[in-house]
């Protein structure tokens, strides 16, 4: 049977197309690579190569002909020792045309967001009692304190954690989180980098690719828009694109949101960029308890994890469990503070200010429930809604702006799943919608502060 | 020293005269098989069976086959988006790579990654990768991870011309100088960034010279010449793994068909091209090595075509029956589940 040559496709939209010129005829040898054609379409003129080799026996499409669908056959190739005789009644015969279609098929399970539990499960009940028990056995450390021993901890379990980033290692880490690594790991897992964000961000996950498991130190998250390209693209989409081969076990961890003082290209909340990446999952811890079961989990799990921190919690202290296998679980919120009236959902710096503004408001007689979200990406959505549906009525408290913002996204899951059960609006108190000032008062108004928290809840309480 | 370019010919006839028969056939195998899988890659993209961007590799052969052929099982392998032939040179299954230039489930990434997107654990290749010079970063850490672990390996990172001016480029070149690691920089070039030419996008377009800030040495080698190619990359290998830090060589190679397929290359001339193919072929060079030492016939050389072309058609056939992926799998493969 002679070789059907079909009209070629150029490009993914290219339905048909001219036959510009032939540029070999009936009779001649034919190899493969050889252009016997030249084909055009409104955007260019290309090429046609012979893929097998042979004669050409016959020319079905003459050139100057427009409008050539893609597929059609074109011409009749004759192998070797195939005679011309041969070429009767092989043309014409329609070719399987075009793949199957793909639209067909996708039908596909209905995705978007996990619906909530209608109630609190039992598994949420026990992870709460474990969680309680490891408070048993306590002692005071800082923030920074509790991230330290965390790596310092999983370093010992697992030699292929290092650390690495900027002023890691000799200069003890340039907030001191680091402190003491390098002398208990010594420079070949405490890694001083050059100021090169870029860089390093690639390699760190070029490393977890042949499966070591880099903490990568931001100095603070400002500088991780440098390698925003190697943490969304190479991090979080290469297990997909791998069909689940491979993938980048690493964690991205550094200060993260307003600072004190230093204006607007050192002050944002960078959490609503991470928390909207398929791949990857985002932790913001508040407490020295969360940083550290949370940044222990952060490190052994399989997957990137951004882990945003906050600089003016590191000197803050508070209750640790001794424990060294004090894990938090990723994607689970905690109830900081149990009440009746109005939930408050805060996650980083805002959960303080959200006790501080529920304080306030027993005062007045509003008795507030406080969820610490503790992870961003996945979202306790089913938290949230237990409590709304005891409460009825939601604030979200978030240092980042409100467009687009982490309270934009839970606002509009409460509306999926929890329409019926809210008395009123979702409120947001969120930094003020401008590029962070440097003056001492302004700050202060832009950054959203304990009094506008109780202020969203009294309206959401329908309060004065 | 360690600044200087070096600029040696790999050519020697002592090196040509000591190539036995089996690595010339061998490498004559390896060079066909990707030429002849990327024209039957080209025909199923002609026939809308392959979507997207879809980069032919059709006359870089010899540079891949040649760094192969000088590296080790244990070495790893990184690359951009024009990267069939470093996976077939790797070794991986031309049906799991056509397969998933077909999108369908029976290809390396269960059709979810696609021309660009395919990766081996088991051979040691670590993509596939669609953004202009990430892999260079990437694939120092690959190089960090081998001094990391003591293991002996060396990656090989490769990119294109257009790569080269990338920023995170240097910044890899500057880490794995600092800290001595193990990679060898490939630079590929086919002469054109898509249709910039090197010469309209590169300040100085001797690219083996861009490590010369940091004290990496740097060589061009004619990588159309795939002895040449061996040679050089033994030697960069060699440098490397001793603990000598990185290495670039710069492979000046061409690429006879566009950029992607939807390219119709109207930046070079016709010309051009066709010296490139008819002089320069890799292919071509290496059937005449074996034709004029007698290490093969005309028929002899016919038949690993045509044992090739079976293996090419068969890849093609599977790439077809194989099934589109199960529409749940959309939602697979995100994370893993710790």
């Amino acid at each position: 049977m002679p070789i059907e040559v079909l009209m070629p496709a150029l490009s993914p939209t290219m339905t048909e197309g001219t036959i510009a010129s032939w540029h070999k005829n009936e009779g001649d040898p034919v190899a493969i690579g050889d252009v016997i054609a030249e084909i055009e379409t409104d955007k260019a003129t290309m090429e046609v190569e012979a893929v097998e080799e042979g004669t050409l026996g016959r020319i079905l499409v003459p050139e100057g002909t427009e409008n050539v669908a893609v597929n059609t056959p074109i011409a009749l190739l004759l192998e070797e020792g195939e005679e011309s005789a041969a070429l009767d009644g092989a043309a014409a015969a329609p070719v399987a045309s075009a793949p199957p279609p793909s639209a067909v098929e996708t039908q596909a399970p209905t995705p978007t967001v996990p619906a909530a539990p209608a109630s609190g499960t039992a598994d949420d009940d026990a992870a709460a009692q474990a969680e309680a028990a490891h408070f048993a056995d306590t002692r005071t450390l800082t923030v920074r304190e509790a991230l330290r021993d965390a790596m310092a901890e999983e370093m010992r379990r697992d030699d292929s954690v290092f650390v690495m980033g900027e002023e890691v290692a000799e200069y003890q880490g340039a907030y001191k989180v680091t402190q003491g690594l390098l002398d208990e790991f010594g420079a070949r897992r405490v890694i001083d980098t050059p100021i090169t964000e870029h860089g390093f961000a690639g390699l760190g996950v070029g490393a977890s690719f042949a499966g070591l498991r880099p903490i990568v130190e931001f100095m603070t998250f400002n500088f991780a828009m440098q390698a925003m390209d190697q943490i969304i693209n190479s991090a979080a989409k290469t297990l997909y694109m791998a069909g689940g081969q491979l993938g980048a076990p690493i964690v991205f961890r550094g200060p993260n949101g307003a600072a004190a003082r230093v204006a607007a290209q050192h002050s944002q909340d960078y959490a609503p960029w991470y928390m909207s990446v398929p791949g990857l999952k985002v932790v913001s811890p508040w407490s020295a308890a969360d940083a550290k079961g949370l940044l222990k989990a952060a490190i052994r799990d399989p997957n990137p994890v951004i882990f945003l921190e906050n600089e003016i919690l590191y000197g803050q202290s508070f209750d640790v469990p001794t424990d060294e296998e004090f894990v938090l679980p990723i994607g689970k919120a905690k109830v900081e503070r149990t009440g009746g009236d109005v939930t408050i959902v805060a996650y980083s710096i805002m959960v303080g200010k959200a006790l501080e503004a529920a304080e306030t408001l027993a005062e007045e007689g509003i008795d507030a429930e406080v969820i610490n979200l503790r992870s961003l990406r996945p979202l306790d959505t089913a938290t949230i809604v237990r409590s709304v549906q005891k409460t009825n009525r939601l604030v979200v408290a978030e240092e980042c702006w409100p467009t687009c913002g982490v309270g934009a996204e839970i606002a509009a899951r409460m509306m999926e799943v929890a329409f019926d059960h809210l008395d009123s609006p979702v409120h947001r108190v969120s930094a003020v919608d401008v590029p962070l000032p440097y003056a001492a008062n302004l700050e202060k108004l832009a950054l959203p502060q304990p009094d506008r928290i109780v202020t969203a809840a009294k309206a959401a309480c329908y309060r004065d | 020293m360690a600044t200087t370019t070096k600029r040696r010919s790999s050519r020697s006839r002592s090196t040509r005269s000591t190539v036995g028969k089996d690595d010339l056939i061998h490498y004559y195998k390896e060079m066909l098989a990707i030429r002849r899988f990327e024209e039957k890659a080209g025909q199923l993209y002609g026939m809308g069976l392959i979507g997207g961007f879809c980069h032919l590799y059709i006359g870089q052969e010899a540079v891949v086959v040649g760094m192969q052929a000088a590296a080790e099982p244990r070495d790893t392998v990184i690359t951009g988006y024009r990267d069939h032939g470093h996976m077939l040179a790797c070794g991986m299954d031309p049906r799991g790579v056509m397969a998933e230039l077909t999108g369908r489930r029976g290809g390396y990434s269960k059709g979810k990654g696609g021309s660009m997107h395919m990766f081996s654990r088991e051979k040691n290749f670590y993509g596939g990768h669609g953004i202009v010079g990430a892999q260079v970063s990437l694939g120092t850490g690959l190089g960090f991870a081998h001094k990391y672990r003591g293991d002996g390996g060396v990656a090989m990172a490769y990119m294109g011309d257009g790569a080269v001016n990338q920023g995170q480029v240097y910044e890899s070149f500057n880490m794995a100088a600092l800290w001595h690691l193990p990679v060898v920089f490939v630079i590929e070039n086919n002469k054109y960034g898509m249709g910039t030419s090197v010469e309209r996008a590169s300040a100085n377009p001797d690219l083996h010279q861009r490590g010369a800030s940091y004290g990496i040495p740097g060589r061009k080698v004619d990588g159309m010449d795939i002895l040449a190619v061996k040679q050089a990359g033994q030697e960069a290998l060699a440098h490397a793994r001793d603990g000598h830090g990185p290495m670039i060589l710069e492979m000046v190679t061409y690429r006879y068909r566009g950029h992607s397929m939807s390219d119709p290359a109207k930046y070079r001339s016709k010309e051009e091209v066709s010296d490139m193919r008819e002089h320069h072929d890799p292919i071509e060079n290496v059937k005449k090595l074996l034709l004029d030492a007698g290490h093969a016939t005309e028929d002899e050389l016919k038949s690993i075509d045509k044992s090739i072309r079976g293996v090419v058609n068969d890849a093609a056939e599977f790439a077809q029956q194989s099934q589109e992926p199960d529409p749940a799998e959309l939602y697979t493969d995100v994370l893993i589940e710790a």
